[in-house]
């Protein structure tokens, strides 16, 4: 229980959290560091109770928390799921969260869901329908939503937007706020062969309410070009962090995350990537 | 006409199927080996998903043919909804059906036994009554009460050794099964989901009081199933366990 001297997580401080994973439980608490917030897989807290509810009400009282959706399918066909949209407006309702995000993808079909961020052709069809998905969010919810931009492997021959030109058409027309991947931005720019700066300075930095950074893996497409994939498993690289510290400096210290969700490390390394982003955090400020 | 999302999907799901028309790579050329990302991503993921929930069915297979499996079991079944800690529940029936395994008729009771404790993990908290308010209750008012038992409690019947199996392939030093069958009992004293052996007659006992039962018919459907049935030792095993939630014998 939340008691009345704890502080108010009504927002995500403009430090560093990490994914949370459950065998970090006991050393998050006995030495944060960096870590002054958690993400937590909005899916993975939808059971009815055990374990995971319990290690988050307890988390929650001493950490600001993400809640961070992976299955929405918010760039889906057919309509959102009214379950699911319900397992969600229960969950933020119980928890207040800091925060709330999803993905500019889709994931579920009528064959069922396909664990995976699967991409969208950026037109104008497209973007009535996920706006209208994410005004349905929002109003079922009951708060602002961040969207995160994606990792693209390949593109629509269809799509007549830029990304960043849809995303912040989509925070215009519902006032959602953004969740800038950093390492996403890296990793479509490889693979697109188009040029990561420009793309962050287009970014609508005043709807950013987070950052993310995360590892990838690298592979080649089939005519030997550099094709990188979005896998979480390993540290941030040089670009990435590179990258980072020029948007930290376009746009001020933000909320940031450190997300490592295959091949996960003890906390120390962990940490260690937390404490990283914080220097650069700091480096912003002073 | 069918949807692109509908056209993309197909060929997620089906690696012979040509990559959609329209997808393309920085040159304008077909995307080809840039869509594999995604069929292994969704493939990789199920899979991976599927050896997570059934470590125990994957140990009997071996890892090798249990990926296998689960390639075909994903394809046939793609998880219902996003939450992933259900995924899996076609899996006792979809290995009922699945000739080349039908010489190891145990399977579907594993997968089941692996389901119930994930459920049972998941399952909403409850606390547990008071011992002493079972013996200090008049057995009268005893007979004509009804208990509650906790979600996390489930019991499985198998007329396979799904107990001996499971045990043999979780725990150090434990016997080789003999075929018989076997009732379980699934408690979650706290957060963690215990394993237990029932007694002849147990299972009908619980599952009559799951089903809202009185106490006294409860104890007439295990008697009429096993006369040997051990009250006593049964009652210790769900108080163990946390599982009765309620004596509720205001009737």
């Amino acid at each position: 229980m939340l008691d009345a001297t704890a502080p108010k997580f009504d927002r995500l401080p403009a430090g560093v959290g990490v994914g949370y994973k459950p065998q970090h439980f006991e050393a998050i608490l006995n030495d944060p560091g960096a870590v002054c917030w958690l993400e937590i897989h909005a899916e993975n807290y939808m059971g009815d109770g055990g374990r995971p509810l319990a290690q988050l009400r307890h988390l929650a009282e001493r950490f600001a928390i993400s809640v961070h959706g992976v299955g929405l399918s918010i760039g889906g066909e057919g309509r959102l799921d009214p379950e699911h949209l319900a397992r969600l407006r229960h969950l933020v309702s119980w928890l207040n969260p800091a925060s709330f995000s999803e993905h500019l993808a889709w994931s579920t079909h009528d064959s069922g869901f396909l664990n995976d961020l699967l991409p969208l052709p950026y037109t104008e069809a497209t973007l009535t329908r996920v706006a209208d998905h994410i005004d349905e969010v929002q109003e079922t919810v009951g708060r602002r939503m961040l969207l995160e931009n994606p990792s693209n492997y390949l593109a629509f021959d269809s799509s007549t937007m830029a990304e960043v030109d849809f995303l912040r058409d989509l925070t215009r027309r519902t006032s959602c706020g953004l969740l800038l991947d950093v390492n996403n931005v890296f990793v479509s720019a490889t693979n697109q062969k188009t040029d990561p700066i420009s793309y962050l300075d287009a970014f609508p930095i005043d709807a950013v309410g987070e950052i993310h950074l995360g590892g990838h893996d690298e592979d080649e497409d089939d005519h030997g070009d550099v094709l990188l994939i979005d896998s979480h498993g390993k540290p941030v690289v040089d670009p990435v962090w590179a990258l980072y510290a020029h948007t930290i400096a376009r746009g001020g210290p933000r909320p940031t995350l450190i997300e490592w969700d295959n091949d996960v490390p003890d906390w120390p390394e962990l940490a260690a990537e937390a404490a990283r982003a914080q220097t650069v955090l700091e480096g912003a400020v002073g | 006409m069918t949807s692109s999302q509908t056209t993309f999907v197909e060929a997620l799901l089906a690696p012979d199927l040509p990559v959609p028309d329209g997808l393309v790579d920085p040159a304008g050329l077909p995307a080809g080996k840039r869509f594999d990302v995604y069929r292994n991503n969704v493939a990789v993921s199920l899979a991976d998903a599927l050896e997570t929930a059934f470590p125990v069915l994957a140990k009997l297979l071996g890892s090798a043919n249990f990926r296998s499996l689960a390639g075909l079991f994903l394809r046939a079944h793609p998880p219902r909804t996003p939450l992933m800690m259900h995924y899996g529940a076609d899996m006792p029936g979809f290995l009922e059906a699945f000739e080349p395994l039908a010489h190891l008729g145990y399977l579907p009771d594993i997968a089941r036994l692996e389901l119930a404790l994930r459920r049972s993990y998941h399952a909403a908290d409850a606390t547990g009554i008071d011992p002493a308010l079972l013996q200090s209750t008049p057995p009268d008012r005893l007979m004509a009460a009804t208990l509650k038992i906790a979600p996390a409690v489930i019991v499985l019947r198998s007329r396979w050794p799904i107990h001996a199996i499971w045990q043999f392939n979780t725990a150090e030093g434990a016997p080789k099964p003999q075929m018989q069958a076997e009732d379980v009992l699934i408690t979650r004293p706290e957060f963690d989901p215990d394993v237990t052996r029932l007694g002849p007659g147990a299972a009908a006992f619980i599952n009559a009081l799951q089903s809202g039962a009185p106490f006294a018919q409860a104890l007439d459907t295990a008697q009429a199933e096993a006369p040997t049935f051990d009250l006593t030792h049964t009652l210790g095993l769900l108080l163990a366990g946390q599982a009765i939630t309620e004596l509720d014998d205001s009737q």
